[in-house]
C-alpha cells in the first residue's frame, strides 16, 4: 500500500464506521426545506408556464398547458435575452482580464501584505451592494472627473454620455461580482508550488510559455468556478441595467421583474424557465469542455 | 535588462493588481465621501458641501431606520436558522456514507447555481399557487433568506470539516472519551470557526439581498428595498450614512477577528 493510499484509508475509516440512519437523521430538516422551497417551487414555476395567460390574479389561471407561452416570450423578448447574455459574457471577459492579476498578485506577490489585500477583496461585500452601485451613478456621470478626461483626451466625444449606456451596465456587472472571479482564483493559485515555475524557468521556458503551460492550468479550477460564480449572477441581474442603463440596455432580468409587477404570471414564469435552461445547458457544456467535471 | 526595466517586470503584476484594488475600492470612497454631503437639491449627483447633519439624524428620512430594523430583524432569524441547518446538513454529507448522498451535494449546489430571479420568481409562484399571494411579507421574506443562505452555510462549514485531521477525534476516543464527549470537546470547537464565518456571511448575504426579496415582500420595506425606491425619487445622504456605518463595523468586526486568530496564534506558538 502506497503511503497515499495508507493515508487515504486512515481518512476514510472513521467516516466508514458511520453509515446511514444518523446521516439521513440529520438531513431530514434541511433537505425537506430544500425541497418544499426550492425544488417544489421550481414544478410551480414550470406549471405557472403552462398557465393560459388569460386569466390573472384575482380571477386565478387556467391549466391549459399553454406551451405557445414560450414562443410568445421568446418572440417578445428576443432582444433581452441576447443582449443579457451578451452583457454577462463581456463582464464575465472583463472580470477575467482583471481578476487574474489580481489574484495572482496576492498569491505570489504580495508577501505580508497578503491578507490586508485580501481584506480589501472582500472590503465591498462590507456595505450594500445597491449603494455601492448607486455611487458609480456618480462615478460615470457627465461632470465626474472621468469623463471629463475621457473628453479632454477626446476619447470622448462633447456630448458622449458613459452613463446610461451599454459600457456603464457593463462596468457595472464587472464591478459588483469581480471578487466572485478574485477568489476562487486566488484559492487555485494559492495552492500552485512557486518551485514548478522555477522547474519551468530552469528549462529555459520564457516567463510566458511557464505562465502558459504551468500556471494557467494550474489554476484551471478557480478560473472555471469563478467564471460560473460571475456569469451566472449577472445573467439574471437587473439592477446595473436599470439604474446604471437606460431603455435600450434593459435585460432579460427587468423584463421578468416587470412581467411579474404587471402580474403576466404565466409569461414571466416562461421567461424565468428559458433563463434557467439556457444558463443550465451553458453550465454542463462549459465545465465539460473546461474537464473539471469534479466541480460539481 | 537595465536594473529599472528587471524592477518594473518584477512589479508589474503587483501595480497591475492595486489598480484593480483601486477600481475595486472606489465606489466605497465615494459612498464615506457622499455622506457627508450637503446635497444643493434632491436629485444633487454632485459633492456640494460639508455637514454633519446626515451623520446626527441617520433616521430623519421617513421609513429609512424601520427598513434597517426590518434587515436587521430578518438577517438574524435567517442566520439563526440557516446556519443550524446548514450545519446539520454539512455534517451528514462530510461524516456519513449514505445511498442518496451525490442526489443531496446536488441539491445543495442547485440553489447556488440558479439566478436570483428564478430562485424569487419560483418561491412567488409556490406562495401564488398556494393561496399565500395576499400573505407576502416578514415570513415569505424569512423562509426566501433561509433558502439562499443554507447553501452558503453548507459549503463554508464542510470545507472546514473536511479539512479537519481525524486523527484528533480517534486521539479523543483512544483517550475513553465517548462519542457525546467527543464532539463537545474535539470537534465542535475545531468546526466552530467555520460555523461563524458561515452565519456572518449568510447575515451579509442576507442584509444585502434585493432581488428575491423584492419579489416575496408583499407591503414590507426591507433597507435594500428602501435604498432601490429612493434611488427613483432622489437618494438621500443619510443613506450612505447606513452604508458607511455597515461598512466601519464589518471591518471592524473582520480585523477585531484577525488579531485575535494572530495572537492566539503567538500564545500557543510560545
Amino acid at each position: 500500500m502506497s503511503i497515499a493510499q495508507a493515508a487515504k484509508a486512515v481518512q476514510v475509516s472513521p467516516e466508514a464506521k458511520r453509515r446511514g440512519r444518523t446521516g439521513y437523521l440529520l438531513l431530514t430538516l434541511p433537505v425537506l426545506w430544500l425541497f418544499v422551497f426550492f425544488v417544489i417551487p421550481l414544478v410551480s414555476l414550470i406549471s405557472t408556464s403552462l398557465f393560459d395567460p388569460a386569466g390573472s390574479l384575482e380571477t386565478g389561471y387556467a391549466m391549459t398547458g399553454h406551451v405557445q407561452n414560450y414562443f410568445t416570450v421568446l418572440a417578445d423578448y428576443r432582444e433581452h435575452i441576447l443582449r443579457s447574455f451578451a452583457y454577462a459574457g463581456a463582464a464575465t471577459i472583463a472580470c477575467m482580464v482583471l481578476g487574474y492579476p489580481l489574484a495572482y498578485a496576492i498569491a505570489f506577490k504580495a508577501g505580508r501584505w497578503k491578507n490586508l489585500m485580501l481584506v480589501a477583496v472582500i472590503a465591498p461585500f462590507f456595505t450594500s451592494f445597491l449603494i455601492r452601485t448607486l455611487s458609480w451613478q456618480l462615478l460615470l456621470g457627465d461632470h465626474a472627473w472621468f469623463a471629463e478626461g475621457l473628453r479632454v483626451l477626446h476619447l470622448l466625444g462633447p456630448d458622449g454620455h458613459l452613463l446610461a449606456t451599454p459600457f456603464a451596465v457593463v462596468t457595472g456587472l464587472t464591478y459588483n461580482f469581480l471578487p466572485f472571479m478574485v477568489l476562487p482564483l486566488y484559492a487555485s493559485l494559492e495552492k500552485v508550488d512557486p518551485r514548478l515555475m522555477e522547474a519551468g524557468a530552469d528549462l529555459y521556458a520564457s516567463p510566458f510559455t511557464t505562465f502558459r503551460k504551468v500556471t494557467l492550468p494550474l489554476s484551471m479550477p478557480g478560473l472555471v468556478a469563478g467564471t460560473l460564480l460571475t456569469f451566472i449572477p449577472a445573467a439574471g441581474d437587473y439592477i446595473n441595467a436599470e439604474l446604471l442603463g437606460n431603455p435600450r440596455t434593459q435585460m432579460i432580468g427587468n423584463v421578468i421583474q416587470n412581467l411579474f409587477e404587471g402580474g403576466s404570471y404565466p409569461e414571466a414564469a416562461a421567461l424565468s424557465v428559458t433563463l434557467m435552461a439556457v444558463i443550465v445547458v451553458m453550465v454542463l457544456a462549459y465545465i465539460r469542455r473546461a474537464g473539471t467535471e469534479e466541480l460539481l | 535588462m537595465t536594473r529599472v526595466g528587471k524592477w518594473v517586470a518584477d512589479h508589474l503584476v503587483l501595480g497591475l493588481g492595486l489598480l484593480v484594488l483601486l477600481y475595486l475600492l472606489t465606489p466605497i470612497f465615494v459612498v464615506v465621501l457622499m455622506s457627508f454631503n450637503d446635497p444643493a437639491s434632491r436629485i444633487s449627483y454632485s459633492f456640494d458641501g460639508f455637514t454633519l447633519d446626515n451623520w446626527r439624524n441617520p433616521c430623519a428620512p421617513n421609513g429609512i431606520c424601520e427598513s434597517v430594523v426590518l434587515s436587521v430583524q430578518i438577517g438574524l432569524l435567517a442566520t439563526l436558522f440557516a446556519t443550524l441547518l446548514g450545519t446539520l446538513m454539512a455534517f451528514a454529507l462530510v461524516r456519513h456514507r449514505f445511498r442518496g448522498r451525490g442526489a443531496a451535494n446536488v441539491l445543495t449546489f442547485l440553489p447556488m447555481a440558479s439566478p436570483e430571479i428564478v430562485m424569487g420568481s419560483s418561491l412567488l409562484a409556490l406562495f401564488v399557487s398556494a393561496g399565500f399571494a395576499g400573505a407576502l411579507g416578514f415570513w415569505t421574506i424569512l423562509v426566501a433568506h433561509i433558502l439562499f443562505c443554507l447553501s452558503f452555510v453548507v459549503v463554508t462549514v464542510k470545507a472546514r470539516l473536511a479539512g479537519l485531521d481525524p486523527r484528533l477525534e480517534q486521539a479523543a476516543m483512544d483517550l475513553y472519551a465517548n462519542e457525546v464527549q467527543t464532539f463537545r470537546k474535539v470537534t465542535f470547537p475545531l468546526v466552530f470557526p467555520g460555523i461563524m464565518a458561515a452565519a456572518l456571511l449568510s447575515f451579509s448575504l442576507s442584509f444585502d439581498d434585493f432581488i428575491i426579496t423584492n419579489l416575496n415582500a408583499g407591503q414590507e420595506v426591507t433597507f435594500p428595498m428602501y435604498v432601490w425606491g429612493a434611488a427613483q425619487r432622489g437618494i438621500p445622504p443619510q443613506i450612505n450614512v447606513i452604508g458607511t456605518a455597515m461598512f466601519v463595523l464589518a471591518l471592524a468586526l473582520v480585523l477585531a477577528g484577525e488579531l485575535r486568530a494572530r495572537s492566539s496564534a503567538r500564545t500557543r506558538s510560545r
